[in-house]
C-alpha cells in the first residue's frame, strides 16, 4: 500500500483517538495520549506492526490518544491508511 | 432450532467507540450496531472498519450480536456485508428498506459467498428483514418466508409513516395495521416479530404503554435506542411470578391427568388442553432464558 | 521488615522517625491499651481580657506566634481547589525566609500544586497530607523531596494529631466567618465552605492558632463552628478563596451509563445484602457511580417505606435532597461538598457539623463511622486480595487522596468499591494494585459493570446474594474478562526509591510510593 494523500481519521472524544496520516519517505511516528503516558510506546509498535503487515514503507503517522482500546486504534488507523491510499492503491 | 430472547435489541451508533466497547453491560438481548442512519456519510468507512474490529477483538458476552447495514442501493452495502462478515463473531443482519423476498435473496447470496471466504459453516448468520415500506409491508409475509436464514422481522416506524407520507403519532394508530400486518406473517412464517424504536427517551410510561400494547399485538420484543429502556421493556416482556406458578401448575397437572390417563384434564374447573399446555411451556422457557 | 502485605518497609527514616508495620486492620487497636498512649500535652497561652486579636497582616501573625525554622504548620482543604489561603501563607513565610518547614495539611488540592517550587526552595521540608494532586503529585512520584511524603486517611490525621505523633506548631484556619475574637464557621461570607471537621481539631491541639478570613462580621459570630478560647489571631485579607473553584452549586448526577450500570448494580447488592433495614446507616462519595448508588438506593428505600438513621461524610446536596425526603433522619458532616450543602448546614437542625476527631479517629472512645453499615466507596485500582489504591493513577503518579477510604471500609458493616472494570485502555480489576490506601481485608464486594465480585472472607454476603439475580462472579475470573477487553496493557515501570509512605489509619505503614520511571 502506498499513501499519496494526506488524511485523517477518529475523533477526539473519549475511548477514541485521532489519526493523521501524510506522505512521507520514511516511516516517522508520533504518539501523544492524554491518559496513559506510560503506554505510548506500546502504541507505536501497535502501529509498525500494522504498517508493516500492509506493506508501507513511506509515512508519518500522527496519534492522538483519548484512552481508545487497541482495536479501536487499529480500526481508525486502517481507516485513515485507506484514505491516505486512494487513487493511488 | 435455537431458543434466543430477543426482547429489547440495543442500537448503538457504529461510528462511538466508548459506547460500542461497553454494548453488553446493559442487559439488551441483542446488540444492533447500527452503520445506516446514526453515521453520516462521510464516516461510513470508518464505522465499518471500527464495528467489525469490536466484533472481532471485543469479547462480547451472552448477547447476540447483529449489524445494521447500509441499504441494497447503496454504494456502502456490499462492503459492509464482506467485512462485518469478515469478524467472523456476527450473528445477525439486520436488512433495511427491504422490499421484497428478492431484498432478502441478495443479501443471502452475499452473506453465503463471505461465510464461505471467511470458513463460516453456512447458514450461520441470519437476516432480520427491516420493513420500512408500504410495499415491504404487503410483501411482509413473502419477506419473512423468502430465505431459512431470516429468524425475525422488524418494523421500521419513521421510515414506514414517511414512506406513507403521514406523520407518526406517539400513540402510534397509523401503523397499527402494519404491526399487526408483520406480527402475522412473522407467526405464520414461525419466527420472531420485533417492534420499532420508542423514540423518547425521557417519556417512560409512555414507552410502558406501548411495549404493552406491541406485546398484545404479538411482538416479541423491540429494538431501544438507550440503555433505560431496556428495563421496563424487559418487565413487561418477563412472566410474573404469578404467571410462572400458573404454568407450573398447567404442566404438572396435565401430565398427571396423562399419566392417570384422564380424558378431559382441567385445573380448577378450566379445561387444559394443548394451545394451554404450549403457552405455560413457553412461560416457563421465557422465565428461565430472561435470568 | 516486610508487613502484613508483604510489603519492605524500613524500620527507621532519617527526618521521620521510627515505622511501624502494618499488621492487619485493627491489630494495633486490639492491643492499644498495653501502649498506654495520653493526648498530646498543648501549649496553654493565656492573655489578659482587653487584648486585641486583630492583627493587620499574616507576617505579624505570624511573627507573633513564635514560628521557627524546622516547625510544622497546618491547613485544611474545606476550600478545596478554590482555597488561596496555604500558599499565600507559603509565599509569605518564603518571603520571610523561613525554611525547612513541614506542612500538614488534612489534604492537598489543585489550588496547591505549586507547593512544589518552596520544597525546591528550602521552605518546605516535609508534606503530611491526605491527598496529592496536579504537578505536586508529579513532583513526589518523580522522587523529587528528600524527605517522603505521608499520607494519612482523615481519621488517622486526627489520631497522630492527638497522639502527637505530629504536632501543630501553628494551625491556619482558613476561616469564611471570624468576629474580631475568632469565634469561626464556614456556612457565611464569599468564601462559605460548610462543615469546618477537619480544622476544628487543629484549632483544638495546636500550640498556636491563626484564623484567616475575608469576611471579618459583628462579634459574637454564631453558629460557632471553631470557639475564640481556641484561637490566638485573628488576620483579614482581601479574598480567602475562589467560590466557584469552592464548590459547585450543587453536585449533578451522572448521565455516564457505566456508572448508571455500576450504581444500580451497587443498590441492589445493598438491597439484598441483609443490611437494608429501619435504622441503616449510609456513606457514600461524591464520585459519579457512588453518587448515582445513592440515587438507586433512596428510590428502593422509598418504594419499600424503610428510613434511614443517618448519612454520613462528606455530605453534597445530593444527599441533602435525599434527607428532605425524609428517608435519613441525620445528616453528619466533616466536608461540604458543594454550595446546596452550606445552606443546608444553615437550615436543618439534623445537619449536624462534626469534627474529624468524631468522625473517623481509630483512637477514641468511639468516632461516628463505628456505627456505620454500609459505605460505598470508589477505586482507581482493585485487586484480587481486595486492596484499593485510591492515589496513583494510571500514568503511575500519585493523583488521589486517601480520605475517608480506609477508615470506613474498616468500620462499616458492608464495604462496596464501585468502579468501572476499565477506564480507557486501563483496567481497573488487577493483580496487585499499585499501592494499597485500604486493605482487602476491610473491603466486601466489588461492582463493576460487568460483574460483581464478593470477598470470600464473606461467606454470609454470598449466602445473601445468591439467586438474586446479580451478576456475581469470582474476582479473578472477573479480572480475567477485564484482561481479554483491554488486551494487558503494560504496567509502567518504578525504582526502588520510596517518595512516600502510606500511613494506616492506626497509625502503622501499609504501603509506600514508588518512583515512577518516565519514558
Amino acid at each position: 500500500m502506498e499513501i499519496n494523500k494526506k488524511s485523517q481519521a477518529g475523533s477526539l472524544e473519549s475511548s477514541d483517538l485521532m489519526v493523521y496520516v501524510e506522505p512521507f519517505n520514511e516511516i516517522k511516528i508520533e504518539v501523544e495520549s492524554s491518559v496513559s503516558s506510560q503506554h505510548t510506546e506500546e502504541i507505536r509498535s501497535l502501529i509498525l506492526n500494522e504498517l508493516e503487515m500492509r506493506k508501507i514503507n513511506g509515512v508519518y503517522v500522527k496519534i492522538q490518544d483519548n484512552g481508545a482500546m487497541n482495536l479501536t486504534i487499529k480500526a481508525r488507523l486502517k481507516t485513515a491508511l485507506l484514505r491516505g491510499a486512494k487513487n493511488g492503491n | 432450532m435455537e431458543i434466543r430472547l430477543r426482547r429489547t435489541m440495543l442500537y448503538i451508533p457504529g461510528n462511538n467507540p466508548g459506547m460500542l466497547q461497553i454494548a453488553d453491560i446493559f442487559g439488551a438481548d441483542s446488540v444492533l450496531f447500527d452503520l445506516e442512519d446514526s453515521v453520516p456519510h462521510s464516516e461510513k468507512d470508518s464505522a465499518r472498519d471500527l464495528v467489525s474490529n469490536m466484533i472481532k477483538y471485543r469479547a462480547y458476552e451472552n448477547i447476540e450480536i447483529t449489524v445494521r447495514v447500509n441499504p441494497l442501493n447503496t454504494p456502502y452495502f456490499e462492503d459492509d456485508v464482506k467485512e462485518i462478515i469478515a469478524a467472523k463473531k456476527l450473528q445477525a443482519i439486520r436488512l433495511p428498506k427491504t422490499n421484497r423476498a428478492e431484498d432478502v435473496d441478495k443479501l443471502a447470496k452475499l452473506i453465503g459467498k463471505y461465510e464461505k471466504e471467511n470458513e463460516i459453516a453456512i447458514g450461520t448468520i441470519n437476516i432480520h428483514p427491516m420493513i420500512e415500506t408500504a410495499l415491504g409491508v404487503e410483501n411482509a409475509f413473502s419477506i419473512a418466508t423468502s430465505s431459512v436464514r431470516v429468524n425475525a422481522i422488524t418494523i421500521g416506524g419513521q421510515d414506514l409513516t414517511a414512506d406513507m407520507g403521514i406523520a407518526k403519532t406517539k400513540s402510534g394508530e397509523e401503523i397499527l395495521w402494519a404491526r399487526s400486518r408483520i406480527v402475522m406473517a412473522a407467526k405464520a412464517a414461525r419466527i420472531d416479530a420485533v417492534d420499532t424504536i420508542f423514540a423518547d427517551i425521557n417519556d417512560k410510561n409512555g414507552l410502558i404503554e406501548e411495549t404493552r400494547l406491541i406485546k398484545k399485538l404479538g411482538f416479541t420484543g423491540k429494538a431501544v435506542i438507550n440503555p433505560r429502556q431496556i428495563e421496563p421493556i424487559h418487565k413487561i416482556f418477563t412472566p410474573t411470578e404469578k404467571e410462572i406458578l400458573w404454568a407450573q401448575e398447567v404442566i404438572e397437572t396435565y401430565d398427571k391427568g396423562l399419566k392417570e390417563g384422564k380424558g378431559v384434564i382441567a385445573l380448577r374447573g378450566k379445561m387444559i388442553d394443548p394451545p394451554v399446555v404450549k403457552r405455560a411451556e413457553k412461560i416457563i422457557t421465557i422465565s428461565k432464558l430472561g435470568k | 521488615m516486610k508487613n502484613q502485605l508483604g510489603i519492605d518497609i524500613p524500620e527507621y527514616v532519617e527526618n521521620l522517625g521510627k515505622l511501624i508495620p502494618y499488621k492487619g486492620a485493627f491489630k494495633r487497636i486490639k492491643n492499644l491499651q498495653k501502649e498506654d498512649l495520653r493526648l498530646t500535652p498543648t501549649k496553654i497561652r493565656t492573655y489578659l481580657p482587653e487584648r486585641n486579636k486583630l492583627v493587620s497582616s499574616l507576617e505579624k501573625a505570624i511573627e507573633r506566634s513564635g514560628l521557627k525554622n524546622g516547625d510544622t504548620i497546618s491547613f485544611h482543604h474545606h476550600l478545596r481547589g478554590g482555597d488561596f489561603l496555604l500558599m499565600k501563607v507559603v509565599e509569605t513565610l518564603d518571603k520571610m525566609g523561613f525554611k525547612d518547614l513541614t506542612i500538614f495539611s488534612s489534604s492537598l488540592t489543585r489550588a496547591h500544586q505549586n507547593l512544589y517550587e518552596y520544597v525546591e526552595k528550602g521552605v518546605v521540608k516535609k508534606i503530611f497530607t491526605s491527598g496529592l494532586r496536579g504537578e505536586l503529585g508529579k513532583f513526589v512520584s518523580r522522587g523529587k523531596m528528600d524527605i517522603p511524603v505521608v499520607i494519612r486517611s482523615h481519621g488517622g490525621r486526627a489520631r497522630a494529631i492527638k497522639t502527637g505523633e505530629v504536632k501543630i506548631d501553628v494551625a491556619f484556619i482558613s476561616a469564611p466567618s471570624s468576629d474580631k475574637e475568632g469565634n469561626l464557621n464556614g456556612v457565611r461570607g464569599p468564601s462559605a465552605c460548610g462543615s469546618l471537621g477537619y480544622a476544628m481539631v487543629d484549632a483544638q491541639y495546636a500550640n498556636c492558632v491563626i484564623a484567616v478570613t475575608d469576611n471579618l462580621v459583628d462579634y459574637p459570630n454564631t453558629p460557632i463552628s471553631i470557639p475564640q478560647y481556641q484561637v490566638d489571631y485573628v488576620v483579614k485579607i482581601d479574598r480567602l478563596g475562589d467560590p466557584d473553584k469552592i464548590g459547585s452549586d450543587s453536585t449533578r448526577l451522572t448521565n455516564n451509563p457505566v456508572d448508571l450500570v455500576i450504581a444500580e448494580n451497587a443498590a441492589n447488592v445493598i438491597y439484598n445484602s441483609g443490611y437494608f433495614r429501619e435504622g441503616m446507616s449510609f456513606q457514600t462519595g461524591a464520585g459519579g457511580a457512588s453518587l448515582a448508588t445513592a440515587k438507586y438506593l433512596a428510590d428502593i428505600m422509598e418504594e419499600k417505606k424503610v428510613i434511614g438513621s443517618y448519612a454520613i461524610g462528606g455530605i453534597s446536596s445530593y444527599i441533602v435532597d435525599i434527607y428532605k425526603r425524609g428517608l435519613f433522619k441525620k445528616m453528619f458532616d466533616v466536608q461540604s461538598f458543594d454550595k446546596g450543602v452550606v445552606s443546608s448546614l444553615l437550615e436543618n437542625d439534623d445537619h449536624i457539623e462534626i469534627n474529624a476527631d468524631f468522625y473517623a479517629n481509630p483512637f477514641n472512645s468511639g468516632a461516628i463511622i463505628n456505627n456505620l453499615d454500609v459505605v460505598v466507596l470508589a477505586a482507581y485500582e482493585i485487586d484480587t486480595d481486595f486492596n484499593v489504591n485510591v492515589l496513583v493513577d494510571s500514568h503511575g503518579y500519585a493523583q488521589g487522596a486517601s480520605g475517608g477510604h480506609s477508615d470506613t471500609a474498616a468500620t462499616a458493616k458492608l464495604t462496596i468499591i464501585v468502579a468501572p472494570s476499565f477506564r480507557s485502555r486501563i483496567p481497573t480489576v488487577v493483580n496487585k494494585v499499585n499501592t494499597v490506601i485500604t486493605p482487602g481485608e476491610t473491603v466486601d464486594i466489588l461492582v463493576t459493570e460487568r460483574g460483581i465480585a464478593i470477598n470470600p472472607r464473606r461467606k454470609d454476603l454470598m449466602e445473601n446474594l445468591k439467586g438474586k439475580g446479580l451478576p456475581i462472579k469470582d474476582i479473578h475470573q472477573l479480572r480475567e474478562k477485564v484482561e481479554i477487553i483491554t488486551n494487558n496493557p503494560k504496567m509502567f515501570e518504578f525504582t526502588d526509591k520510596i517518595c512516600g509512605f502510606i500511613e494506616y489509619r492506626d497509625g502503622t505503614i501499609i504501603d509506600t510510593i514508588k518512583q515512577v520511571v518516565e519514558k
